[in-house]
């Protein structure tokens, strides 16, 4: 198995091409491989969320809570779903004419690009002036509570504390996804300087060839890293156990004995 | 740079099969590391340059059932060996289809046209320098297009439908067998696929590294041409720097069924301006039904190149493709009014 692919510059250089084909089918196959590895493990795991008689006992002590407890803006769900759209258009252009699919995917690519990086910067702002900023960050702080849910993934009533708004998964899929998201971005922009688009002028010598080497090497490196990404983030969608986290993200709100389950009030304060 | 070796080729293992069975056969077990040959114009370029060096060569010089030409559901079948020597003299293919056999006519120099098969004419690969030098551009896997920089020598490349690669399609029996409406008869895993030579072509958005869409496996067998067009009014022109023995700077292939001086259907289809042959089915709509003047012919050559985009050295292109379609459109005849 290649992991890059090199080549023969006309001044007689080694040069980075981009990576191999190769890794987009290791991505592939091994985030479905995840999917049956874990989809087995669930089979038989004693996952423990808060009792029924705590929730209960909860539930008394907060008569304010409402019964629908909004977990995801108008707002933040439109940018999802366009996020997830352009994500996928990526993803499938990028990758059908390497399965074989031809089509001219080049235009709808870097369409699709411009649309994920439009939203992006949409989110940075949105999130940083009018959301809970560090509450999808993952951090030092979080060891008690990943101790605790490693604990009750073994089936042990952990006493360490539950999750904030987000779970600890969702923390570390939203920084895997920061970081591949930011390299394509980046990577993406810089490769839009050898295609012809109304965007930029077409520059092919913007950079030195082992300066495109690399960019091209990293786009690739963290496309299929996405192709991993997304089976996992689908996978995880539909799953029985967590498609009450899928509907909030369709229509806004969770139940209050959700709420009460699965979070921490404390570290997240409802807001109504 | 250590100095390139030329005029060796490359060591490799050659089978001569004696049919179509013994080629698929072999195609099968060899895959993408066969190189089919036909007339060996383009192949011994490149192993000669030793740019490519495949493992294994099957050459098709033996095998008599592609070669010959034969009439077939009220058109001619063409065999994918048929040299276009024989294409350009047949009687048939003169007498029905007038177009190609000048196109073929028109192709390199005698010695080429001898030795040089339909099949090859249409599956040759593109003749960019930078590509033929082994650079490593997108058409060779790459990542850049060193004909379309600033400093690039670009005279002969693309004005239209350039996507990173700006190549062209060298074929002069392309443009046509499109006008002509031609179906390429090709064999793929066992199966026979016939597509229209319009599709069989392909630019660099769908495929980069490929001019057509055979695939490593793929025999292209033989052209299949309708009777649709046979006997209309033809017309070819090549312009190329030189005469004697060149590739097209632009071609153009077209077939009018006219009625009089009125336009009826017509074909129109230009080569050396994009990486496949690029039809004008703009202007073959503005056509139909249009008096065949100068009036006419001025509106389609200004249609004809809408969307051009030259690159630094081939701006030459737009009023040359202009003055071709003027020309294709008036046919031999001098304007009747």
């Amino acid at each position: 198995m290649e992991f890059v692919n090199w080549a023969l510059s006309p001044w007689g250089e080694n040069i980075l091409v981009r990576i191999s084909w190769d890794l987009f089918w290791a991505s592939l196959v091994g985030g479905v491989l995840f999917l049956v590895a874990h989809g087995g493990y669930m089979l038989f795991s004693p996952h423990h969320k808060r009792e029924s008689d705590e929730v209960d006992r909860m539930e008394q002590a907060m008569p304010a809570l409402p019964a629908a407890i909004t977990r995801h803006s108008f707002v933040a769900r439109i940018f999802h779903w366009v996020m997830a759209f352009a994500m996928l258009s990526l993803v499938f252009t990028a990758f059908l004419p390497v399965i074989g699919i031809k089509f001219a995917w080049v235009y709808w690519h870097w369409m699709a690009g411009i649309l994920l990086t439009g939203s992006i910067i949409f989110h940075i702002i949105h999130a940083t002036f009018f959301m809970d900023f560090w509450s999808i960050w993952v951090g030092p702080k979080d060891i008690p509570e990943a101790k605790a849910e490693m604990m009750r993934e073994f089936g042990i009533d952990a006493p360490g504390p539950k999750p904030g708004k987000y779970p600890l998964g969702n923390r570390l899929y939203h920084l895997a996804v920061l970081v591949a998201g930011l390299g394509a971005i980046g990577s993406g922009l810089l490769m839009m300087s050898r295609v012809r688009t109304p965007i930029f002028e077409r520059n092919p010598y913007l950079m030195g060839d082992a300066a495109y080497g690399l960019t091209y090497v990293i786009h690739g490196l963290t496309g299929v890293g996405f192709v991993g990404l997304i089976i996992a983030h689908i996978y995880f969608a539909l799953r029985p156990e967590k498609f009450w986290i899928t509907k909030s993200m369709i229509f806004g709100t969770i139940t209050r004995r959700q709420y009460l389950e699965h979070h921490d009030p404390e570290r997240w304060v409802s807001s109504k | 740079m250590p100095a390139q070796i030329r005029d060796v080729m490359p060591a490799f293992e050659l089978f001569q099969p004696a049919s179509v069975a013994d080629t698929l056969g072999l195609l099968d077990r060899h895959g993408a590391d066969a190189w089919v040959m036909a007339g060996g114009m383009d192949t011994f370029d490149w192993l000669k340059d030793r740019i490519r060096k495949p493992k294994v060569v099957i050459d098709l010089s033996g095998v008599a059932e592609l070669r010959g030409i034969k009439e077939a559901n009220g058109g001619l079948e063409i065999g994918a060996m048929t040299t276009l020597t024989d294409v350009s003299r047949n009687a048939l293919v003169k007498e029905r289809y007038g177009l190609l056999a000048e196109a073929a006519g028109l192709v390199a120099s005698p010695q080429i046209r001898n030795q040089g098969t339909m099949g090859g004419n249409v599956a040759q690969d593109a003749r960019c320098w930078y590509y033929r030098a082994g650079w490593p551009c997108y058409r060779a896997s790459g990542n850049i297009c060193y004909a379309d920089t600033p400093t690039s020598v670009n005279r002969e490349h693309a004005i239209f439908e350039a996507d990173r690669c700006v190549a062209v399609n060298p074929s002069d029996t392309a443009p046509a067998l499109i006008a002509l409406d031609a179906q390429m008869v090709v064999r793929r895993s066992g199966a026979e696929l016939v597509v229209r030579a319009q599709d069989f072509f392909v630019g660099p958005g769908v495929d980069i590294t490929n001019l057509t869409m055979l695939q490593p496996g793929d025999l292209l067998t033989a052209i299949r041409i309708p009777g649709t067009w046979a006997g209309k009014q033809f017309y070819f022109e090549k312009v190329r720097d030189r005469q004697v023995w060149d590739f097209a700077l632009v071609n153009i292939a077209s077939a009018i069924n006219a009625s009089g001086s009125t336009i009826g259907e017509a074909r129109m289809v230009v080569n050396g301006v994009a990486a496949r042959p690029y039809r004008l089915e703009a202007v073959e709509a503005f056509l139909s039904g249009k008096p065949r003047n100068e009036q006419t012919a001025d509106a389609a050559a200004e249609l004809a190149v809408q969307g051009a985009v030259p690159l630094r050295h081939n701006a030459y292109k737009v009023p040359l493709m202009k003055a071709l379609v003027k020309r294709a459109i008036r046919g031999a005849a001098e304007w009747s009014s």
